[in-house]
């Protein structure tokens, strides 16, 4: 299959990526990885005028810490971040769920920032970093400004992101020693999840001091489980705890229904799933 | 359509040899390297980056090459299977497939081979899992993969046995 003509043009620095974001006329779509934008164009389904593709920005590129956030550039790609020493330090949780994504071929050329701009219901990443508090720092020729993850998530491929911005970074909180895991049912096909919960606990003194859950697959995008994480949030937690939580993980949620799972599978794989991530973060298993 | 106009150069180094063209952006590399090279061994399974059967290496890396842009490997390195035999050798990978009968069709051979060339590059002595693991990113309809595992464990011992 053959896109739709378009213009390509490959921007050598962040500065000159954000002008010709700021000047080019019609639909751009910024090229990252490619794993989610190039198949829609190649179904036409997507039919930008101009692509910009940002592969070559360094300064899109590499994770460090910054005081005490972890800076993770929007190009970097999930087998990188598999593999990042500090990213196993302080954001297990993110490696967790890159290894999840896709297929080996897919995690060597998808990005973390291409996800979370293309903001599948279905995608792995936006989950694990939603857990994780993730900031977003978005840059224009205007300047750069950060926003919360959770606000700039605004339903099934739709995002925060003005036409004239990129997204340069992630930035998540430290968060070394809390209990990290993510579930995942993933479509035999696609791989995509079915469902997919992400959990985040920090354990002390026998008491699970803060809890973070967040699910994809389930809802129109990436939620925050807030009825199960207050159930949870300063309790010690035995199996009768996390049954209770985990049963409320798609609490006021509009449960996504297609072909392959229906409203009630994919709750029920939800609670399933939510109570796993749990155990396994909580260390019962 | 002063957009059909808008063409651009490309220099790539395809099994050790660099070519230059001058391509339209929307080509696919597995296009490239079928419709323009002549190399017509990766084929083109899916089309939908889903199968892996179009898999080469991209500067080390195995990519799917229904699902990157030709413009997208201009400066880089490209392997397909086309490159794996040397002087009239075939690759310690090639010669495994065939020993332990890794393919029955053989249209997913090429990208399996690739994808197993790729993770031997990373991981010299793969255990069984990891193999398996590896081998999500390939659809193979006959073999049902017993054998293709087997001829990734003998190629892994060959390669060791080489070096």
């Amino acid at each position: 299959m053959i896109a739709e003509r378009f213009r390509y043009l490959r921007p050598k620095d962040l500065d000159e990526a954000l002008a010709w974001l700021a000047e080019s006329q019609g639909e751009v779509r910024v090229l990252a990885g490619g794993h989610s934008l190039l198949p829609l164009m190649k179904l036409r389904l997507a039919a930008p005028q101009t692509v910009l593709d940002v592969e070559r920005v360094e300064a899109l590129r590499g994770i460090r810490l910054e005081g005490d956030v972890l800076h993770i550039g929007a190009m970097t790609r999930y087998h990188e971040l598999a593999r990042d020493p500090l990213v196993a330090e302080y954001a297990p949780l993110l490696a967790m769920a890159a290894r999840t994504v896709g297929d080996p071929q897919v995690r060597n050329r998808g990005t973390v920032g291409g996800s979370i701009c293309h903001a599948d219901p279905a995608a792995d990443f936006p989950a694990a970093a939603l857990a994780m508090d993730a900031e977003v720092e978005l840059r224009s020729r205007a300047g750069k400004r950060r926003l919360p993850l959770r606000e700039f998530l605004l339903g099934p491929l739709s995002t925060a992101l003005a036409p004239n911005e990129l997204l340069a970074a992630i930035h998540v909180p430290l968060r070394a020693g809390w209990g990290a895991a993510y579930e995942k049912f993933p479509h035999p096909a696609s791989g995509y999840a079915v469902a997919g919960v992400a959990a985040l606990i920090n354990k002390e003194g026998g008491a699970a001091r803060a809890v973070a859950v967040a699910v994809t697959g389930v809802g129109p995008v990436a939620y925050r489980a807030a009825a199960t994480e207050e159930v949870l949030t300063g309790a010690s937690l035995d199996a009768a705890r996390i049954q209770d939580g985990a049963s409320q993980v798609a609490e006021g949620v509009e449960v996504n229904a297609d072909l392959f799972a229906s409203a009630d599978y994919r709750r029920h794989l939800a609670q399933v799933l939510a109570a796993r991530a749990l155990r396994a973060a909580w260390g019962s298993d | 359509m002063a957009l059909a106009e808008e063409m651009v150069k490309i220099a790539v180094t395809v099994n050790g040899k660099r070519y230059e063209d001058t391509v339209e952006p929307r080509w696919l590399l597995a296009h490239w390297l079928r419709d323009r090279l002549g190399l017509t061994g990766t084929h083109i399974g899916c089309d939908t980056s889903q199968c892996g059967v179009c898999t080469v290496v991209l500067n080390g890396r195995a990519v799917k090459s229904c699902t990157v842009l030709a413009v997208q490997a201009d400066g880089g390195e490209v392997l397909t299977v086309e490159g794996l035999a040397r002087d009239g050798k075939l690759h310690p990978v090639q010669e495994a497939f065939r020993e332990a009968h890794g393919l029955q069709c053989g249209f997913c051979t090429p990208g399996a081979q690739m994808l197993a060339y790729a993770l031997l590059e990373e991981n010299p002595h793969p255990t069984e899992a990891e193999i398996r693991e590896a081998l999500d990113g390939i659809l193979c309809r006959c073999t049902g993969y017993q054998h293709i595992v087997r001829a990734i464990e003998l190629a892994a011992e060959r390669k060791e046995a080489k070096a």
